[in-house]
């Protein structure tokens, strides 16, 4: 049992990468991104491309798979910020269509993209062992290095996003133009560069959770969408507004899909669906509503 | 005094509803006089453009009258088609007769579906819907009785010769895209439709003229669910094949909204010229495989940025035409 | 003298619907006036145009002997004229000090400091780490002066400060105003109290279904000359 809470756990780590992004869009310009899966799949196999570069160069270990990550972080950041500068950006309004439907049109284009570029089989990013390694804990339990290292990457992340909101110039936009778009333009603001920035923040931790999510297991062009479900429930559950909830409402998804799994396998999607149904019918606000402070 | 009328009909809706009633004419019998070889697969691909249109038609209903734009309507689609089925196989009911049975059942099962989605809102009440429709799959993925992963075939048609299967089939499917496009004009046309009208421009106010927008929205719902489940009851009594994949695939809501979106939301038109296009990209360009569904996808994002209304929006604005009019203009 | 901030013949559009009718204004370094008129007059319409909330045609705004018609709201501020906006409007997330410093973001440089402010209104000190909305009316009042005064402007406008107050808080906030503006600080306030307007101001302007009904120095006019724009009769 404590070890299905355990895996259920660093599960949760990865959901909240998953998750933190499409929190950050929504939170910013009330933007949903159904896309946000497909995005994260196409950072896999951007990584996966990346290593088949540098392995027809001649570099083919485990730290070709950071290399690779490292310098796909600025390339999302510039992606995202044009994507949103460019595209998103005339979809804002009262009316959630435009941008629901632009974003369901870029999965559609995504995944076919990638299946016509790299074919449905299934890939994965190679890690030099890295994802088959486990640290030993006492009572008998052992826990993947690799989980534990994305574990710790959502807290960072998580962390550091909340402190970018809290306590820098540029989450004080972020919050002022949330609340109040047309009174903040008025302080001199251009809504439009702000928006860019949050799409490109959250494009570098799309990113970031697609190399992980290709190091872990096998990624294929139809995986987008279910990510997109999972990073959804795990923002519903944890509360809008608040990144620790976010962390929370994954880590909690994370372990009711463990739960799930060990039941049986072809249930533990469908207790995680459940418990998010069931936290929206008792608590449509979440466990963790955006608290102040 | 000057005597004021209330226009309810233009010079080209009643040129439209005449031209109508004879492409109705023309379609019923065409099992008379289509030619041997290619009355089969017409009448096949009919059934199947019925479904898309009909699926398509309510979905349209939903956002962009009932201001709901929901990425889940699969999952009542699916319902109807899986009801339809087990009516049929287990329960002895022609499959026939069970096409619009599915279509009710889906309906009710809207309503306690609907105390979940409606705790959302926009963009998120998408998603929530199609969390919902992932759990109707997952679920009859699970149901052995009907074949869970892999699926189910059709068994209660069976000892009904083709030709005769096809000719019910394709009749039954005209006479549904007829039902569904006169229940939605005449919702429309009622007070009901106007109160939704009036929601979908500023719920407030209409809350305080005494508008009981819950319940509204509520009927809006059970309304379009009906509309799905009918389309994907009528979808499996063609195919003869189920499965949880097929059934609740998101590309049935995908393809819904390229439709509307390219015909033009909020209008009855609009998934009729959307269907049209759509059929007929279908027709030339699906050999391309990929390349095609990439195609449509960037096909939606330029009309949607560019072309807010759709293209039969962008032309009723330049135009000025409309064939089915539900707006009341005041002549003074 | 060339006024400070003109407008010749100001139109705006709420869509299709017009507001402003023509309105020609005047606004000198170093005055204060006040304009004043019913409900739906387009008092604070006007001041949206001039802030560029509301889009005016082509050079019916000059300040500074420039034209910022067809300006965002943005560069307007950074060119130095700052809008205290009806009802407030607060930023909810963030608290009073945030709020404040929000004010500054455009960064040009003047005497408007937290510290100059904190000494002008000294509750907010108090409160400046708590949410901008947990504050009294009047209070929140203060934050959204302050916050217009931090982007250091040369003109302020200052829309219906006295909204849902009570009228000693109202008193409070007058009293801070000659503080305000006795450094040269240019002003146009928005009022719905007559007689606070003639007190406060030098000029008066009266408007009356998005037009110039009445203008001239406030202790020249009379009552009935102002009841009669003001309602129209």
């Amino acid at each position: 049992m404590v070890e299905t809470l355990l895996q259920g756990l660093l599960l949760g780590g990865l959901y909240c990468l998953f998750a933190l992004g499409q929190s950050l869009m929504f939170g910013v310009m009330r933007l949903t991104n159904t896309a946000q899966g497909d995005f994260i799949i196409l950072g896999s196999f951007a990584a996966i491309a990346g290593m088949n570069a540098l392995a027809a160069l001649g570099w083919n270990n485990g730290f070709a798979s950071f290399a690779v990550m490292l310098a796909l972080l600025p390339l999302a950041f510039g992606f995202g910020y044009a994507l949103q500068r460019w595209v998103l950006n005339g979809t804002l309004g009262r009316d959630p269509l435009p941008s629901l439907v632009v974003t369901f049109g870029l999965s559609i284009v995504i995944q076919n993209l990638l299946l016509e570029l790299f074919s449905a089989d299934p890939r994965s990013i190679e890690t030099g062992g890295l994802n088959t390694a486990s640290i030993a804990l006492p009572a008998g339990l052992a826990i993947g290095v690799l989980p534990l290292a994305i574990f710790t990457v959502a807290l960072v992340a998580t962390g550091a996003l909340q402190w970018l909101f809290n306590g820098t110039r540029l989450g004080r936009a972020f919050r002022a133009v949330s609340d109040d778009k047309e009174i903040a333009e008025l302080m001199g603001l251009n809504s439009h560069t702000v928006y860019a920035f949050a799409t490109a923040i959250a494009f570098v931790l799309i990113a970031l959770a697609g190399v992980l999510q290709g190091m872990r297991t096998t990624v294929s062009p139809a995986d987008g969408p279910l990510l997109l479900l999972f990073a959804f429930e795990a923002v519903i559950i944890g509360g809008m507004g608040s990144f620790w909830g976010t962390l929370v409402g994954a880590l909690l998804l994370g372990i009711t899909q463990q739960i799930g799994f060990r039941i049986d396998p072809g249930w533990g999607i469908w207790i995680g669906h459940i418990v998010f149904l069931v936290v929206l019918v008792l608590r449509p606000q979440g466990l963790f509503p955006k608290t102040r402070g | 005094m000057t005597h004021a009328q209330v226009i309810r009909s233009t010079p080209g809706s009643r040129a439209a509803q005449l031209a109508g009633l004879l492409l109705i004419v023309v379609a019923a019998t065409l099992p008379l006089w289509a030619p041997e070889d290619s009355r089969s697969p017409w009448m096949r691909e009919f059934v199947e453009i019925a479904c898309y249109f009909i699926f398509a038609m309510m979905w349209n209903l939903l956002a962009g009258y009932g201001g709901m734009v929901s990425i889940g309507q699969q999952a009542f689609f699916g319902f109807g088609g899986y009801v339809m089925l087990m009516l049929g196989n287990f329960a002895g009911v022609n499959p026939f007769v069970a096409v619009p049975l599915g279509a009710l059942v889906a309906a009710l099962v809207a309503v306690p579906v609907s105390f979940v989605a409606f705790r959302l809102q926009g963009g998120y009440f998408a998603i929530g819907t199609w969390v919902i429709a992932d759990v109707f799959r997952l679920s009859f993925a699970n149901v052995s009785a009907v074949g869970g992963g892999s699926g189910t075939s059709l068994t209660a048609l069976r000892g009904i010769e083709k030709a005769t299967r096809e000719n019910v089939t394709f009749w039954i499917a005209l006479a549904c895209v007829v039902a569904a496009i006169t229940l939605v004009y005449l919702f429309l046309r009622s007070k009901r439709g106007l109160a939704l009208l009036a929601i979908r421009d500023n719920e407030v106010a209409a809350e305080s003229q005494g508008i009981d927008v819950r319940g509204t929205k509520l009927a809006v719902y059970v309304v379009a669910a009906f509309g799905a489940g009918l389309a994907g009851a009528l979808y499996f009594v063609g195919n003869l094949r189920i499965s949880p994949d097929a059934a609740f695939s998101v590309n049935w809501t995908a393809f819904a909204i390229f439709m509307v979106v390219i015909g033009g939301i909020g209008r009855i038109e609009g998934p009729v010229v959307g269907a049209l296009i759509f059929w007929a990209l279908n027709k030339f360009f699906s050999g391309y495989g990929t390349w095609y569904l990439m195609g449509l996808g960037l096909l939606a994002i330029v009309v949607t940025i560019y072309f807010k209304q759709g293209l039969w929006g962008w032309a009723q604005r330049r135009f000025g035409l409309s064939l089915f009019p539900t707006q009341r203009t005041l002549r003074l | 003298m060339t006024a400070l901030l003109q407008a010749s013949g100001l139109t705006a559009f709420y869509g299709d619907a017009q507001a402003l009718f023509g309105i020609d204004f005047e606004l000198n370094a170093g005055e204060t006036v006040a304009i004043i008129g019913a409900n739906g007059a387009g008092k604070s319409t006007f001041l949206k145009a001039l802030t560029g909330l509301v889009r005016s045609r082509p050079d019916q705004i000059r300040f500074d002997g420039q034209s910022i018609s067809g300006l965002p709201p943005g560069e307007i501020v950074k060119r130095g004229i700052a809008l205290v906006p009806e009802g407030r409007r607060l930023f909810a997330s963030l608290s009073v000090e945030e709020n404040l410093l929000m004010g500054a973001f455009a960064q040009r440089p003047g005497p408007w400091s937290l510290q100059r402010l904190f000494k002008l209104f000294p509750v907010l000190e108090q409160k400046r780490a708590l949410p901008g909305t947990a504050l009294s009316g009047g209070q929140q009042q203060m934050v959204a002066i302050g916050r217009a005064l931090m982007s250091n402007p040369s003109v302020l406008l200052c829309d219906e400060l006295n909204l849902g107050l009570a009228p000693i808080v109202i008193k409070e906030i007058y009293d801070a105003l000659p503080a305000i503006c006795a450094e040269g600080m240019t002003a146009v306030i928005v009022e719905q109290d007559v007689s606070m307007a003639q007190r406060m101001s030098r000029r008066i302007y009266c408007f009356q279904e998005g037009r110039v009904a009445l203008q001239g120095a406030s202790d020249s006019l009379t009552r009935e000359q102002i009841s009669q724009a003001y309602f129209g009769v």
